[in-house]
């Protein structure tokens, strides 16, 4: 019952050959040789990576690395920032998100994004989840489909008893789900989450972790963060961004996250991930 | 700056710790076979009443570890650190153990001298106490060649095993009574046999340490 969306198809097709897609296609971004300036500030130097479809990647690095540029890259959100140019080539699904009749709009249906601080909106529990559906224009059955997202961001029996109550009123974690169920509710493919539990207490980051879990292997999901642990505990592939002065951020390793966390192979990703960066 | 100075000098104790311990262990292992050698068997009760010394030692360390695994969250070579620790820790505990069986086999045989002078038998225990050494230097050099090379002795000390094996199994099918003697005899070359085994055990998680990588260096016979 995906919403009706599509993308425009962008003049750059990889081609079969391509080294950097993943066997069998299996990549669902693909960055190549991407760079994003905020006027003469480089942000990010010639990013070349593969983002894996239904898993969970992880972008760690230090403050001003990047990590939120590259993210919000995935999106189109860095169209919103004044000054902001995006250069190479950002793939999903193979095809050129930059490519000119592109809507940036549409893609933020297949690609959600959650934010750092809960957001919802100052409506009631059930109107957040519908607001993207509504949009839309879905003329589907709206109560099964809020119902459906609420269950898979794990908030379901906390708020089926409550769904005309306001959304601000919930909890700093439920709210957090609540975007996610927010998010959920468009049916992307992609969700980029963006240090999305750095606003809550224990308790709620690991149940939001537990939910980013759950969701692996039907969404593919990019997550920021700080917290290297979090990284290490929810994803599949983890990827880490420096940045040198005046030089922007870059991408080090990318690995599996088993291995980044247990033997990294490049000496700056074991310096940064051993807490001796610097 | 220099980050985590505190938790690089836990980490530097906990190696020091273990060094100790490997101290221990190599001497435990030299006096029983000497006391089992020279029938000294008031050697061979301290060798068995200072296992409790390793023993404890190793309870030390892997609390140590357990400590710094809870509070520290390490990743990459620190966590392969403490991991290697907590093995190479266990290694050397029953390392003393087949230290003190040496030990326990020797009150065995009371004032019994033994079946024939010792010559094989305190080769194998040089070979097995050697390798130890080797393996512990490897751990703080981060020498994977010459944790390498323990794994190639092991070799050494399987063949002077065969060879005590075959020469105590012809003084048994020679004359029955010695059964006992040899056995006790046999009993004491595999403990050493174990122990560079265990010797072995340790140049692996060396490689591990610095490598990242899990790997056995070679079956061995036994």
């Amino acid at each position: 019952m995906r919403a009706n969306i599509r993308i425009s198809v962008g003049e750059d097709l990889p081609s079969q050959g391509d080294p950097l897609r993943a066997p069998g296609g299996l990549s669902k971004l693909q960055t190549i040789g991407l760079s994003v300036r905020y006027g003469n500030v480089v942000a990010l130097r010639d990013i070349s990576m593969d983002i894996p479809a239904n898993r969970v990647t992880a972008i760690i690095g230090p403050s001003g690395c990047g990590k939120s540029t590259l993210l919000r890259c995935f999106n189109r959100m860095n169209d919103l920032v004044p000054d902001a140019s995006v250069e190479g080539k950002l793939l999903f699904n193979g095809q050129n998100l930059y490519a000119p009749g592109v809507d940036s709009t549409e893609i933020r249906f297949r690609i959600g994004m959650v934010f750092q601080r809960p957001n919802p909106f100052p409506k009631s529990v059930y109107d957040n989840v519908a607001f993207g559906l509504r949009i839309n224009g879905f003329k589907g059955n709206m109560d099964d489909m809020v119902q459906h997202a609420l269950e898979q961001a794990a908030l379901w029996d906390e708020v089926k008893d409550r769904l005309k109550k306001g959304g601000l009123t919930l909890s700093g974690g439920q709210q957090q789900r609540l975007c996610i169920a927010r998010a959920l509710a468009v049916e992307p493919e992609v969700i980029l989450m963006d240090e999305p539990c750095s606003a809550l207490d224990p308790i709620a980051t690991l149940a939001i972790e537990d939910l980013i879990r759950s969701l692996a292997g039907t969404y593919t999901i990019i997550i920021v963060t700080h917290n290297m642990q979090q990284a290490a505990r929810v994803s599949d592939e983890t990827a880490f961004l420096t940045a040198g002065p005046d030089q922007g951020g870059y991408l080090v390793e990318h690995s599996n996250t088993r291995q980044i966390f247990t033997n990294p192979q490049d000496e700056r990703t074991e310096a940064y991930i051993t807490g001796r960066f610097g | 700056m220099r980050v985590r100075s505190g938790l690089d000098r836990q980490l530097q104790m906990l190696e020091d710790e273990v060094l100790m311990m490997g101290g221990m262990v190599e001497k435990s292992v030299a006096r029983a076979v000497d006391a089992l050698s020279r029938r000294d068997l008031e050697e061979s009760e301290q060798v068995v009443k200072e296992d409790d010394l390793i023993d404890r030692k190793r309870f030390d360390i892997e609390e140590r570890c357990i400590d710094l695994i809870a509070t520290q969250q390490p990743m990459a070579t620190d966590l392969r650190i403490l991991i290697a620790m907590l093995h190479i820790t266990v290694e050397l505990e029953r390392m003393g153990d087949y230290a003190e069986g040496i030990a326990r086999i020797s009150l065995l045989m009371g004032q019994e001298a033994t079946l024939k002078p010792l010559i094989d038998i305190p080769r194998m225990a040089e070979k097995a106490q050697g390798m130890l050494h080797k393996a512990l230097d490897a751990m703080v050099n981060r020498d994977t060649v010459s944790a390498q090379q323990v794994c190639s002795e092991d070799d050494d000390v399987d063949a002077l095993y065969d060879q005590i094996y075959r020469e105590l199994l012809l003084f048994m099918i020679e004359d029955p009574k010695t059964i006992r003697r040899a056995t006790y005899l046999l009993w004491v070359s595999h403990d050493l046999e174990r122990i560079a085994d265990r010797a072995t055990n340790i140049a692996e998680r060396v490689m591990y340490l610095v490598t990242g990588k899990m790997e056995e260096s070679g079956a061995s016979k036994y």
